[in-house]
């Protein structure tokens, strides 16, 4: 990793945070820091990326500015983080994803018909041809990254390291602080953010799983769609769109409000663009549900699967890939507590 | 002389009062010069044992002033820099292993301080310390879970979470929603205590002269550590070249003015308690990541090269606390340590590199010392050394003969390179000099009176029970079951 102003920064603050210590109850960062004595390249990627951003050792630190030493841990890490996220990711990709999404966006308005059903509109085969291309695509720059972190952490196949990753993973561990919630959007504890991150995440999940059993539906019941408001793929989506409307408008009322001193401003646009895409995708699906039976369908379809291809192609190059390196950084972290190291 | 009335309007000018012998003194403000404070109690300071007053204070149902020097990214004291407190315990909790019973806290504060302590006031600080930490628990302080031995003091010391300036933020926050009033930048120049009803008190907040009243004061504005010229007087020009581990709020302008006003003085007047830091640490402020660890393992010279002191006398947890002195009695109040590359790594990481050589000589230059002094010494040293089994955790066998003075424990041969020097200077941690108080934290006035409307917590009163010596985390327990204690008695005299 070549040497910017953030990474000789990142170096200052955690040799240190690692001479001091008083936050080692706090998260995950503070006891992987204790096992280094030198912070650069990849100990400094891992260690960012194990970072919640919860601020709360920034508020507890004796050396935060405006002390002479300056110290903002969360602020640097972000943007270490931020700099990861260009060093893993499969560069040449980003135009690809670009193409695609437009690609995809065109073909749509191309393809259309008139017709009462889904299928009228935009045929079904049409429909899966473009999305398989891009799952393609996607899958193939996401594990693009997920290998380039996985070799950079140094994780390894552990059952009980990943049993335990998956756990800190899926509640969330390091924004509860103890019960107290973190210390975001300002000083004061609160589980808003990770309530609003669980709406998002499980949000996610249930429309991810609501696509799956609708294909099962076609391919293996030969039920075509428009489902039933009481089917399994509806109800799933249904939750699962709602969870998507609570948690990216929660979080983004969060961003607004937070503390800027912690956050790298650099990091909004980013953040910023996959809180919008989620939150429209999710709201022109309830809208289409609506609508499916009324002449608003047609349109609203177009606009829905416009916003889902752009979502998926920019899934590599946006915020969505911190939830890749977050785990694997969490899994290199439970394989050095279980003295994997 | 004549009894100060409360003024109710302010004077045109500022008028030195003549104080009676339980009257303090100080200069009134100028008139229209800003606000006035008033509360049914006044706190003046802003660290642990302030807002342990205050919040106790107030939960007794007195209104409540905290006034603090510092700005508010400042506030806090020395309390900022803390991160645990001796707490006795008869079985395991969540946050402390094993026991430690009353009787064995009470022989280690015995121990320290070679009997300086009151020790009435010891006991009760001792019984009070468990409830003391409940009670933290119930305003928001966290602490540290027990971590199973990893931590050196996680038997006799509860660990807060995040450190000292978590546990204020807690206060505050605490403070905050219990409708204390928090002034800061707020010095307290004055006070003035009249027979009845009333303590009035000259402040200047952000550069304006006003005045407070308050019906009881709890003083709780720390020590003196950071005044150089009160540090001269005690140290001569050496002071000047000491570092300050912690605030540069802790003036001890309080301090002063009660003992001026005939407060019976308690600790020793000449004494502070420094450690040895790193030289190259700020004036002010540089807190924990300035400690140095690597003296047992290598040897410390002075300004001309030569040892002074047996580096490896006992386990440095032991003997950390008698550097500060030493370095301080050392010409330009300046030494090094000296280490090689076989010990790197094997201490606490400090947060400035070391200084390094590849050979003494080039190690010499780079630390502006004489080079044929210091390779006359190192290699003095490395013959004297006698072959044994190195063991950093327990008194090994490893020591020197025919050297003086000797290292008794852990010495190897510096013979390793590169070579490596860390630079160390005395860093003050906190001052003995206090005011005498009684189990209600009553300052003991001139007339040899407890009186009930002057409390005292924290530093400025901690020398009734640490007179002398240092035992980790008893200032945390001492600012808490007194602030405790003051802002109960002041709540009572409000009544």
């Amino acid at each position: 990793m070549p040497q910017t102003d953030s990474a000789a920064e990142g170096a200052r603050i955690l040799t240190i945070c690692n001479a001091c210590r008083y936050c080692e109850g706090y998260c995950a960062v503070f006891p992987a820091m204790e096992h280094r004595r030198a912070f650069a390249g990849a100990d400094l990627n891992f260690l960012a990326n194990l970072c919640h951003n919860c601020a709360e050792c920034y508020y507890a630190c004796q050396y935060a500015p405006p002390h002479a030493f300056a110290v903002n841990v969360p602020r640097v890490l972000a943007e270490i983080r931020a700099q990861s996220y260009r060093q893993y990711a499969w560069s040449n990709g980003r135009y690809t994803a670009g193409v695609f999404a437009l690609g995809a966006v065109l073909a749509f308005v191309f393809a259309r018909s008139a017709g009462p059903r889904f299928y009228d509109v935009i045929p079904h085969a049409f429909m899966v041809a473009v999305f398989g291309t891009i799952s393609g695509f996607v899958l193939a720059a996401l594990a693009i990254g997920a290998i380039r972190s996985a070799k950079e952490f140094g994780v390894r196949w552990d059952t009980k390291a990943l049993a335990r990753a998956a756990a800190d993973v899926l509640t969330l561990e390091y924004l509860r602080s103890g019960g107290a919630g973190c210390t975001y959007p300002t000083e004061r504890h609160s589980g808003a953010r990770r309530w609003f991150h669980h709406c998002t995440f499980y949000g996610f999940l249930l429309c991810f799983a609501s696509t799956t059993v609708a294909a099962l539906y076609h391919y293996g019941l030969g039920r075509l769609a428009p489902y039933p408001y009481t089917s399994l793929p509806v109800l799933l989506g249904t939750f699962g769109g709602v969870g998507l409307l609570v948690g990216p408008a929660g979080l983004y009322w969060l961003k607004r409000r937070r503390d800027p001193a912690t956050a790298d401003a650099n990091q909004n646009s980013m953040d910023l663009t996959f809180l919008s895409l989620l939150f429209a995708t999710s709201l022109t699906g309830l809208l289409l549900l609506v609508l499916r039976a009324s002449s608003g369908m047609a349109p609203m379809l177009l606009i829905h699967l416009a916003l889902v291809a752009a979502l998926f192609a920019t899934l590599p190059y946006g915020k969505f890939v911190h939830g890749i390196y977050r785990s694997l950084a969490l899994l290199r972290y439970a394989l050095e507590q279980r003295g994997g190291r | 002389m004549a009894r100060h009335k409360v003024a109710a309007v302010l004077p045109e000018e500022p008028v030195r009062k003549e104080c009676s012998t339980t009257e303090l003194r100080y200069d009134l403000p100028r008139k229209g010069e800003g606000s006035l404070y008033q509360s049914d109690v006044v706190v003046i300071g802003g660290g642990n044992a302030a807002l342990c007053a205050a919040l106790s204070a107030r939960e007794s149902g007195a209104s409540v002033t905290v006034l603090e020097s510092a700005p508010q990214a400042f506030r806090g004291g020395n309390s900022r820099h803390t991160r645990n407190m001796r707490c006795m315990h008869p079985a395991p909790t969540d946050v402390l292993t094993d026991s430690y019973p009353e009787e064995e806290y009470f022989l280690d504060l015995m121990r320290v301080t070679s009997g300086d302590t009151n020790q009435q006031l010891a006991r009760m600080l001792i019984r009070e310390s468990p409830r003391a930490h409940a009670w933290m628990r119930t305003n928001g302080v966290r602490f540290q879970r027990a971590l199973g031995g990893t931590l050196q003091l996680g038997r006799t010391n509860a660990f807060f979470l995040g450190g000292g300036k978590a546990l204020l933020n807690a206060y505050y926050a605490a403070a905050r929603a219990r409708g204390i009033q928090v002034v800061y930048n707020a010095e307290v120049t004055g006070l003035c205590v009249p027979p009845r009803e009333f303590v009035t008190g000259a402040v200047c907040v952000a550069g304006n002269a006003t005045e407070f009243r308050a019906k009881a004061v709890v003083v709780a504005s720390g020590g003196f550590e950071s005044n150089f010229e009160w540090l001269q007087e005690a140290w001569g020009e050496a002071a000047q070249n000491f570092l300050v581990r912690g605030t540069p709020y802790n003036q001890g302008k309080l301090l002063r003015l009660l003992l001026e006003s005939g407060a019976r003085p308690v600790g020793d007047p000449k004494q502070c308690h420094a450690v040895a830091i790193d030289g190259r640490a700020p004036r002010y402020d540089g807190g924990i990541v300035t400690r140095l660890d690597c003296i047992p393992l290598g040897i410390v010279v002075n300004r001309e090269g030569r040892r002074f002191y047996d580096e490896g006398e006992d386990l440095w947890p032991k003997r950390y606390a008698i550097w500060g002195r030493l370095v301080a009695q050392q010409p330009g109040q300046i030494a090094w340590a000296i280490i090689d590359s076989k010990v790197l790594g094997k201490f606490m990481p400090s947060v400035f590199p070391p200084v390094s050589g590849q050979t003494i000589g080039e190690l010499a230059e780079a630390l502006g010392l004489p080079r044929a002094a210091l390779e006359h010494t190192v290699a003095g040293f490395n013959q004297s050394v006698t072959p044994g089994s190195f063991n950093p955790e327990a008194l090994d066998d490893c020591g020197t003969t025919g050297l003086s003075p000797p290292k008794s424990h852990w010495a190897q041969r510096i013979d390793t390179p590169p070579f490596f020097g860390y630079p160390l200077r005395p860093g003050i941690t906190f001052t003995y000099l206090g005011v005498e108080v009684n189990e209600r934290a009553q300052v003991r006035l001139a007339d040899g009176n407890y009186s009930p409307r002057i409390l005292a917590a924290g530093e400025i009163m901690a020398g009734n029970i640490l007179g002398k010596g240092y035992l980790a985390g008893l200032g945390m327990t001492i600012g808490t079951v007194f602030g405790r204690i003051a802002g109960l008695e002041a709540a009572r005299a409000a009544n």
